[in-house]
């Protein structure tokens, strides 16, 4: 037995743990529900250890995909969980984006703008905070999950997870506008959940499997006209949930009324694990350039193109910062779909394309998040987030100013900062593709660039350049936001900026996890060490698989798993 | 039937046909098209039947994904060939329970709005009528000082900044433009200074 305790301890032993933390931390800080400052510890160690995990993740999956499997039991019968680059680099992401929130959080006490001019007591009355680490760790791990599923079951519990603990952080303290908010969230989300799952249930019927490699064998010998049934299900589902048009009016309406912190990470995680799914679905899953899967990806550019164009339209029309960034948003979502629809195929392009795509992904996660919990400082300061009743607020608060016009320049892509090689990536690998239709999205870039460029400037006009209108005193608003919360926007926004200097790194490792998604076999061999043929097969397992870029994968999956009675899980 | 499915179904370890019970398919139908017109009601309470019903219909899809019902999938009871498919009843289970939770969620919310507005309608995005009304009428969507016609020059607030523009002498002051300017754009002495004002408080 003594032999078990190494094997124990492998690079896979790390693939579940961020999960695990989480959901040990949310339990943990549920016991501890009356000692807030046990909580807050408990929560903050939870999340640095998960960057901690993160992070080994990230160089270790470079080597080659780690896979655990759940029970020991070798896929397709365990549950597979899957940390390869792309995974590895959205997990870190995250994680830190997490930690700069949850600090951020701390600090304000989750007491917020709409309860300026309430006492203390009376704000800990209306908002419950005791809920909130737990649920804030419920949404960790659900996003953790769904990063890691190698499995569309266990992809949609991670949905699951992270919905449903984001239904009670949207509709926290349940006051009016909340629930009028949170109704319309809550019942899109269920409708996209339902998608999902009947999806789901579609695909089990067709192939047999929900593991994502075995579908990727499955997958390409059903009939074409099913396939794309399944393909345009899946987009559907996924489509609502990274709010691509005509399915994101539902954006704009909830995001806004929520407590900054909570905006800040449901706009930038929700919607990226919902971007994250698509790339992991059309990379892996629907790679065949047959003709279905070309109609996909001309329908893919179109509505990429409706999303800018439409959602950035609607940001200059409103009057609100967080109406307006939580606009940007969708917009901005269109530039990911532009660059995942150009992703399908082998070329060099689309190499480009995918890297775009994940860099992209990774900028606008940190940009749109800080961005965010700045307005949370601007409502704090300035007592409104109403264009119409903020101004000074350069010279009332330069420090605010400064942490506010840096990711809003990110955002709209002025160079040198990484939103702009962002999108110079998305854009060359539009132009070289060369499709008539990629040109005209090429156009729609750049004009959603420089009209989100003028979105932001009248912002930062209203709010910070230009005089208060004399009937608002700005002085008479909200006093000055404790320190922690501008040290932890603060460090998202350096964050951001550290993108934009080390964006040479992130790229190239970007453009490995591109590699690896386009290539797909990569993906499948280490889920399937033992070869793809036999894939049905149960057995010991301890070997190497030589990657296609040349890296080594080391797979170990422990010893010893007889494969006796398993055969259930893998028919039609 | 398509080849590859055919051709797959033939390496399948179990036995069982894959066609599924024509009653079970039509109460899939039936649930999903009732829970969907129910989804569109204002109503949460509606809504929330409307998600049970179309719940219960795609679970019942994971159940006919597993294929014909056999035997229960217990080691010894059968030599495996006439056993129904554990994992997609697995899957079912995991589902109800997941859309009970959600349930339990939605009715919570039904039942606070009630107390809050003494109804559970779905409403619209406030935000997005009035600002809807907004440009019905024709109106900017916001008021901007910059864009505004004050009808002084640059020159004129040029000469105010560096003070060699004799605000107090009364006839300067009439024969200036700055006295047409119509409200609400004040005189750019009284903006500047007010503000001023206001910044030192």
């Amino acid at each position: 037995m003594n032999l078990w305790i190494p094997s124990l301890w492998t690079s896979a032993t790390l693939v579940p743990l961020p999960v695990l933390l989480c959901l040990t931390g949310a339990g943990l800080a549920l016991v501890f529900q009356r000692h807030p400052r046990a909580q807050r510890a408990i929560a903050m160690t939870t999340l640095i250890l998960m960057v901690l995990v993160a992070a080994l993740l990230l160089v270790l999956s470079d080597r080659g995909a780690i896979v655990a499997v759940i029970g020991n039991w070798a896929a397709p019968v365990g549950i597979a969980l899957v940390a390869d680059r792309l995974s590895a680099l959205m997990l870190l992401i995250s994680s830190i984006v997490l930690v700069c929130v949850l600090w951020y959080a701390m600090a304000q006490g989750i007491g917020d703008g709409s309860n300026i001019g309430r006492s203390e007591a009376e704000r800990q009355d209306l908002l419950p905070v005791a809920i909130y680490h737990p649920t804030f760790l419920i949404l960790a791990a659900g996003v953790a999950n769904a990063f890691l599923a190698g499995d569309l079951f266990n992809l949609y519990v991670g949905f699951e997870v992270l919905l449903a603990a984001s239904y009670v952080l949207l509709t926290i303290g349940g006051t009016r506008d909340r629930i009028r908010a949170g109704s319309i969230y809550v019942v899109v989300a269920l409708v996209s959940s339902l998608v999902f799952l009947a999806a789901v249930s579609m695909i089990y019927a067709a192939t047999g499997t929900l593991n994502l490699a075995h579908l990727a064998l499955r997958l390409p010998d059903i009939d074409p006209s099913v396939r794309l049934g399944l393909q345009l299900m899946l987009l559907l589902a996924f489509g609502i949930k990274a709010a691509i048009f005509p399915l994101s009016a539902w954006l704009p309406d909830s995001y806004p009324t929520a407590p900054a912190p909570v905006t800040a990470v449901f706009a930038g995680l929700l919607t990226k694990v919902g971007v994250y799914s698509i790339i992991r679905t059309q990379t892996l899953l629907f790679p065949s350039p047959d003709v279905g899967s070309v109609w996909v990806d001309r329908l893919l550019l179109v509505l990429a193109l409706f999303t800018m164009v439409v959602g950035i339209l609607g940001a200059v029309a409103q009057d609100d910062i967080k109406r307006l960034l939580s606009f940007t948003l969708v917009s901005h979502i269109g530039y990911m779909v532009f660059a995942i629809s150009l992703a399908d195929g082998q070329g060099a392009e689309n190499l480009g394309a995918t890297a775009a795509a994940i860099f992209y992904v990774i900028h606008h996660i940190t940009v749109q998040t800080a961005l965010f919990l700045v307005v949370g400082l601007v409502e704090r300061r300035g007592g409104s987030t109403s264009l119409d009743r903020l101004g000074g607020l350069a010279k009332l608060a330069p420090g605010i100013a400064v942490l506010f016009f840096l990711p809003a320049m990110n955002l709209a892509g002025i160079p040198p900062l990484s939103g702009f090689l962002g999108k110079v990536g998305i854009i060359t690998a539009g132009a070289q593709v060369g499709h008539p239709l990629a040109w005209v999205l090429v156009v729609g870039s750049v004009v959603t660039s420089l009209l989100t460029l003028y979105a932001l400037v009248k912002a930062w006009n209203k709010a910070f350049w230009q005089d208060a209108p004399d009937d608002v005193l700005v002085e008479k608003a909200g006093d000055k936001a404790p320190r922690g919360m501008y040290a932890a926007a603060t460090a998202l926004v350096t964050v951001s900026l550290a993108l934009t200097v080390f964006a040479g790194p992130v790229h190239n490792y970007a453009g490995r996890a591109a590699t690896g998604l386009i290539d797909g076999r990569s993906y499948v061999e280490a889920v399937f060490p033992g070869g793809t043929e036999n894939a049905d097969d149960t057995g010991v397992r301890d070997q190497e698989v030589a990657d296609d870029d040349g890296f080594d994968e080391e797979v170990h999956q422990g010893a010893g798993v007889k494969g006796t009675g398993a055969q259930g899980a893998d028919h039609g | 039937m398509p080849q590859g499915l055919s051709a797959f179904m033939q390496d399948a370890t179990i036995v069982s046909s894959m066609v599924p019970s024509a009653v079970l398919v039509l109460a899939v139908g039936v649930f999903v098209a009732a829970g969907v017109y129910l989804i569109l009601e204002r109503s949460l309470t509606r809504v929330l039947l409307g998600f049970v019903l179309i719940g219960n219909g795609v679970n019942i899809m994971l159940l006919l994904a597993g294929g014909q019902a056999g035997v229960a999938p217990i080691i010894g009871t059968d030599n495996g060939e006439s056993m129904s498919d554990p994992l997609a009843q697995a899957m079912m289970l995991t589902s109800i329970v997941i859309t009970l939770a959600m349930v339990a969620f939605l009715s919570a919310m039904a039942y606070r709005s009630w107390q809050l507005y003494g109804h559970d309608e779905v409403q619209d995005d406030i935000e997005d009528a009035r600002v809807a009304r907004h440009a019905h009428r024709g109106e900017a969507a916001y008021t901007d000082l910059d864009a505004m016609d004050l009808a002084w020059t640059l020159d004129d607030e040029a000469a105010e900044v560096h003070d060699d523009y004799d605000i107090d002498d009364g006839a300067a002051a009439e024969a200036s433009p700055v006295v047409a300017v119509a409200s609400p754009a004040a005189p750019p002495a009284a903006r500047f200074g007010a503000s001023r004002q206001g910044g030192q408080q």
